[in-house]
């Protein structure tokens, strides 16, 4: 294999991070990449450690122990912030007060890359906008107040949000709890059509096993070390699954 | 009416200063708000009063000094709330009273409580001069082309931090320059309408805007609305009728968050 070109297909690699709160180990010692084109789902049970790790990636918390790259950069030097979106766990508690409105929020996502924020093309910026709407199927609502909202609706605005600057790669933190199911249905396939149309990598935290037969390419399987990460094809057939299925049931079976 | 009310000077200065001052209070006031810090700015005029008394003691420049501490205390209540773990409530607390407490010693430390204090505290906007007008406008302009720079990250950073940082937002550098664009306002606002009323400039006008506004533009837009013409039509009255002016354009102000509340309600109903 040609190691250069697979040297570009890593868009993130994480190599033996360690990570503690105080005197708690979160993370121990976890290493692995993500490719281009990935779909990626990162399960685990509660408090195994998924959120934390992500925010490492994001370079919200910093490694006790480790290195992140980024897109072939060590993460201290990424500069590129719009190649990344992120949607953060728990996104869905705005607060309903809060005067903004649907447009507004995902504009937010344009303009935050951008050294001065000030408009620079408003029809672009407007375009953009629209179409990241139209991909989530909320192009009507966007003159609305975003508290007044449904809880999967705000959460599909955030996602907006954060495709507006067409990221390469988009993180999402267990973006269906209190979705109903037939719009996790549609928010899966839409997820789908980004990995596969538009060519977005997407690594995604979940609970939700079921999702993972259905869309997704490849696993990563976390408790504090990493478990299990390869084909989504081979978890399947992995002891870390037969695990899962059996110690954690109650886990994998809950949905909302 | 309106044309002699013009043709004073001291109104002219008056309305020029406190126009500016309207609306840097204002738009700040929303932002401040909706992080849940409405009380930073109250907190900054209590230390603010230390700032003045500080000048009258050491008889320099009772403005210059007030801007100075008000921007340290704004830094420290930051610090604290971020390093000390403390709610940000707790630390507008503590420094608030220390500055109340500060200013009470110095002041009679220096024998000033006298009628250059009471015009800190209350207010002095008929009898303002033309250069702290100047540097009213100038400041304020600062203020105002800042926030307009920034307007959306400072927007991204209040609606939801972890994302803004997410994305590359240096969240503590804009949590400063807020902080300090804060104190600076409240410092020139005290020249308006007193120390003990400036705070409300802040919080009120905003606060009337979030009763009825659907999107965050149409918030910034009303509470400058508000603000500017409480403190125009509050002149107004204060001269002729002879009322206290901060009084007066605070009580407006109050009147407005009355009128769009009941305009909220009524929406509601209907
Ligand atoms: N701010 C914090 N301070 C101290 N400990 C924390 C903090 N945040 C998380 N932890 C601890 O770190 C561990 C991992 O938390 P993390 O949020 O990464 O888990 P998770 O895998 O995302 O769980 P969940 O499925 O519940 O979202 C947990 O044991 C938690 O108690
Ligand atoms: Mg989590």
């Amino acid at each position: 294999m040609d190691s250069t070109a697979d040297e570009d297909k890593i868009l993130i690699s994480v190599k033996n991070i360690h990570f503690r709160y105080e005197y708690t180990p979160v993370l121990i010692d976890v290493s692995f990449t993500i490719h281009s084109g990935d779909f990626l789902a990162i399960i685990g049970p509660n408090g195994s450690g998924k959120t934390t790790l992500l925010k490492i990636i994001l370079r919200l918390l910093k490694p006790s122990l480790g290195k992140v790259r980024i897109m072939g950069k060590p993460a201290e030097e990424f500069e590129d912030w719009p190649a990344i979106g992120y949607v953060p766990q728990k996104a869905t508690h705005v607060d309903p007060l809060f005067p903004v409105s649907v447009k507004e929020v995902v504009a937010m996502g344009l303009f935050s890359s951008k050294r001065i924020s000030l408009p620079v093309n408003r029809k672009e910026e407007s375009a953009a906008v629209q179409n990241a709407l139209c991909q989530v199927g909320l192009s009507s609502f966007r003159n609305r107040r975003i508290g007044k909202l449904s809880a999967g609706q705000q959460q599909r605005v955030f996602i907006a949000r954060a495709i507006v600057n067409r990221p390469r790669i988009l993180f999402l933190d267990e973006p269906t709890t209190g979705v109903d199911a037939e719009t996790q249905e549609r928010f899966y396939d839409m997820l789908d059509q980004l990995n596969k149309k538009e060519g977005i990598t997407i690594a995604l935290i979940t609970h939700d096993i079921g999702i993972i037969n259905k869309h997704v390419t490849k696993v990563a399987c976390l408790n504090q070390k990493l478990v299990y990460h390869g084909t989504h094809e081979d978890f399947c057939r992995s002891e870390a699954f037969k695990e899962m299925l059996t110690a954690g049931h109650h886990l994998i079976s809950h949905r909302h | 009416m309106v044309e002699s009310f013009l043709s004073y000077g001291f109104l002219q200065r008056a309305l020029a200063a406190g126009i500016f001052i309207a609306l840097a209070c204002a738009i700040l006031g929303v932002f401040l708000i909706l992080r849940r810090d409405a009380m930073f700015a109250h907190g900054l005029a209590h230390v603010t009063f230390a700032g003045v008394a500080l000048g009258l003691f050491l008889n320099m420049m009772p403005l210059a000094m007030a801007l100075l501490i008000a921007i340290l205390a704004a830094l420290g209540i930051l610090t604290l709330k971020k390093k000390a773990g403390l709610y940000g409530d707790t630390a507008i607390g503590i420094f608030s009273s220390v500055g109340m407490a500060a200013g009470i010693l110095l002041a009679s430390l220096a024998r000033s409580f006298n009628v250059d204090l009471f015009s800190y505290l209350f207010g002095e906007i008929l009898a303002i001069e033309t250069s702290e007008v100047l540097l009213s406008i100038g400041l304020v302009i600062v203020v105002l082309l800042i926030v307009i720079v920034y307007y959306r990250k400072f927007l991204y950073l209040t609606f939801d931090s972890e994302s803004a940082k997410a994305s590359g937002i240096k969240a503590y550098r804009f949590d400063i320059l807020l902080s300090v664009l804060t104190a600076v306002t409240i410092v020139l606002g005290m020249k308006v309408v007193g120390l003990l009323l400036v705070a409300a400039l802040v919080v009120i006008p905003a606060a009337a805007a979030l009763q009825v506004s659907a999107s965050f533009r149409k918030a910034l837009i009303l509470s400058s609305l508000v603000a500017v013409v409480s403190v125009v039509f509050g002149l107004f009255l204060a001269f002729y009728l002879d009322l206290p002016a901060s009084a007066t354009i605070v009580l407006l102000c109050f009147f407005f968050f009355l009128l769009f509340y009941a305009v909220k309600r009524i929406k509601k109903v209907s």
